[in-house]
């Protein structure tokens, strides 16, 4: 029991009678308290070091997406000397050199703009879809759900990398606007557009239990509307496991891009794009083994910054399990 | 005759106004794959300004779907209403469109429910709860329907409402937690409001205090109270008329005291004797025998017939009045008391 339950308690017995409350603890209500539901999870946020771990991960890759010269030590990832051809990491040049000699660092670097932006942009996108779609189905139910699931369950049926991989391949020889034009926008499209099933599945079971909550009802009868009821009551109570699941997804979706990329339907050279460096790398393996290693690691530190930030997140925001 | 239309209920409100609320000849029904489960079956009661109405019964008498169907909150499917109306203010609420109804509960008639903390959304503040009621049928912005929410958390004697005001449910107290139901509730000063057993989840002695304000908050305003609750304690308190429901029916009504001291049916008599006495130290409770009816197989008759020691059947009976084949109507016994069993007259021993 929390202090001011149990200052209630008291309160409730001295009114009643059966206490004269005379000997409870002082209790200063007036004490100031912060306690919305996200400075509540803030708060079990900041005790949890996998968030710390992922967030200053996620921050360093972010700045790197924003402001790639910060992090290239003065290279430029264009200026190119093919006497540097596949030269391994040295002190003055960490990740050494590519096989056409351009600086390995600035190459990675400038690399996180694309991944960071897709996986983003991929996101909103199916989060837009999954919210809208597993929200009407799941509060109106009969037809509409019924229609809206059975389309998820089509797209389901399609692997999100194989729907994507013949989008972006038929894609050029359409008038498409954004997909014609193999560009990070294309790759986000494709990405969302076979991925946001689970999204809306995750919704659409949210609202159906928040549906027939207590409290729903008691909106309902003090004269809210659906769309009120929808929007103000519902969604807010189904909303954090679909944000754990959104965190987690821009991970997943970062690698994914990079394996489009690396089958050549995602980004074009001349783009800079950590999948593009793991295919021109695979061949030279034996060779010059970091120009495998480095995009390979950058990459898989992304996706697990994002994926420690959605297990914290989960756990920080469910207010009742939090004591 | 089957059931007294309510406007001519011999029973009037304790101020003697003419009825805000009138519900008349109501029938909910749930039809499942299987079966079709009769949950009330023709009741009609008026509510007057300033009255509080008991609806007691037991579970599964009907009592909280009668409510629902009032506030136009039941499930449809499988609820329906086959038959009956409900009058509020002049209009029909089961022939208004979804939104003529909806704009009805809140600032006309308003509910409170069982679980408070159930009925409270989690992710908003007190305060925020009690505002939207202020925002969304006033149009007022969110600095103004915040103090009145906290003039409403006053009003319900909630302590330091000023600083609780951006409080989560979870931080109160079930009796707290009650009040700021019951502030939302009266936000709007509604003409009726219907507690479905407010104090079912509470302890004995916030349950007083939880009566108490329900009752202070009628004085002020004047609203009618319709309080469903299986509390035999709770309605003698409280409430100046009670109807007595079984198996979807009214089985009697009268003004409380009438009733209590008095009961005109068998299941009303059952249910005194029920009760545990102060006095009577370690003597045997005398309960009500066998089950309460299945709703999908409501028995002939009477429907308390089979449980019923004062039944009637065959040769016995009086003609057409065979307790397991003649549904007894819902009659005027005595001046000021109605009741459904064909032999009152003896049960009340006039």
């Amino acid at each position: 029991m929390t202090d001011q339950q149990q200052q209630d308690l008291i309160h409730d017995e001295v009114e009643a009678g059966t206490t004269t409350g005379l000997a409870s603890p002082s209790v200063d209500v007036t004490s100031d308290r912060q306690n919305s539901l996200w400075s509540d999870a803030w708060k079990s946020l900041k005790r949890n070091p996998l968030f710390w771990i992922g967030a200053v991960l996620g921050v360093i890759f972010t700045l790197m997406a924003i402001a790639p010269q910060m992090f290239a030590r003065g290279a430029d990832p264009r200026d190119c000397n093919l006497s540097n051809s596949r030269v391994l990491p040295s002190a003055e040049h960490w990740f050494g050199y590519d096989q056409q000699g351009c600086d390995y660092l600035a190459n990675v670097v400038y690399g996180a703009r694309n991944s960071l932006i897709i996986g983003v942009v991929a996101v909103l996108v199916l989060l837009v879809l999954g919210v809208a779609v597993g929200a009407i189905g799941g509060y109106y139910g009969g037809a509409i759900d019924g229609l809206f699931s059975r389309v998820a369950d089509i797209f389901y049926a399609i692997p999100t990398i194989l729907g994507a991989l013949v989008l972006l391949k038929v894609g050029p020889s359409t008038n498409l606007p954004v997909i014609s034009d193999r560009g990070p926008g294309a790759v986000a499209l494709a990405l969302a557009l076979f991925g946001w099933m689970t999204a809306m599945r995750l919704v659409r079971s949210q609202v159906i239990a928040v549906k027939s909550s207590d409290y729903v009802a008691a909106a309902r009868a003090m004269g809210a509307s659906s769309p009120r009821i929808l929007v103000r009551h519902i969604l807010p109570n189904a909303v954090a496991p679909v944000l754990v699941y959104a965190t987690i997804t821009i991970g997943v979706l970062i690698a994914a891009e990079a394996t489009l990329t690396y089958l050549g339907v995602g980004l074009q050279r001349p783009a800079i794009s950590w999948g593009l460096q793991i295919d021109a790398g695979q061949d030279l393996l034996r060779t010059a083994p970091h120009l495998v290693l480095f995009p390979s690691l950058i990459l898989t530190l992304t996706v697990m910054a994002f994926i420690m930030m959605g297990d914290a997140l989960r756990d920080a925001l469910d207010p009742r399990q939090r004591s | 005759m089957t059931t007294l239309p309510s406007s001519t209920s011999s029973v009037r409100g304790a101020g003697g106004y003419s009825p805000i609320l009138s519900v008349d000849d109501l029938y909910v029904e749930f039809r499942t794959r299987e079966n079709v489960v009769n949950a009330v079956n023709g009741i009609s009661y008026t509510v007057s300004q300033g009255e509080t109405l008991a609806i007691l019964g037991e579970s599964g008498s009907g009592k909280s779907v009668s409510a629902q169907a009032i506030m136009g909150i039941l499930d449809t499917p499988p609820a329906q209403i086959p038959h009956g109306e409900i009058w509020f203010e002049g209009r029909n609420l089961l022939t208004l469109s979804a939104e003529e109804q909806r704009k009805v509960r809140g600032p006309g008639i308003s509910m409170i429910f069982q679980d408070a903390l159930s009925s409270l959304n989690p992710v908003y503040s007190v305060g925020f709860q009690i505002g939207e009621m202020f925002r969304a049928h006033r149009g007022m912005s969110r600095k103004e329907a915040k103090q009145q929410a906290v003039e409403l958390m006053d009003r319900v004697r909630i302590p330091a409402a000023a600083q609780r005001v951006n409080d989560y449910p979870h931080q109160f107290s079930g009796g707290m937690r009650q009040r700021v139901m019951i502030a939302m509730a009266i936000a709007l000063d509604p003409k009726i409001l219907i507690a479905d057993e407010p104090t079912t989840a509470l302890d004995v002695t916030v349950q007083a205090q939880v009566m108490d304000l329900l009752k202070d908050l009628q004085r002020e305003t004047g609203m009618g109270l319709v309080l469903i609750t299986h509390d035999l304690g709770v309605v003698n308190e409280v409430a100046d008329n009670v109807a007595v429901m079984y198996a979807g029916r009214i089985v009697e009504r009268g003004t409380v005291d009438d009733v209590f001291t008095n009961p005109a049916h068998p299941y009303t008599d059952g249910l005194m004797n029920s009760v545990p006495q102060v006095e009577v130290k370690g003597g045997r409770l005398q309960p009500i025998t066998g089950q309460p009816p299945n709703l999908s197989k409501i028995p002939s008759g009477c429907p308390f017939h089979p449980r019923c020691s004062r039944r009637r059947l065959g040769a016995e009976a009086l003609p057409g009045r065979d307790c397991a084949g003649d549904r007894p109507p819902l009659r005027l016994v005595v001046p000021g008391r109605e009741a459904a069993c064909h032999y009152s007259e003896e049960v009340l021993g006039v």
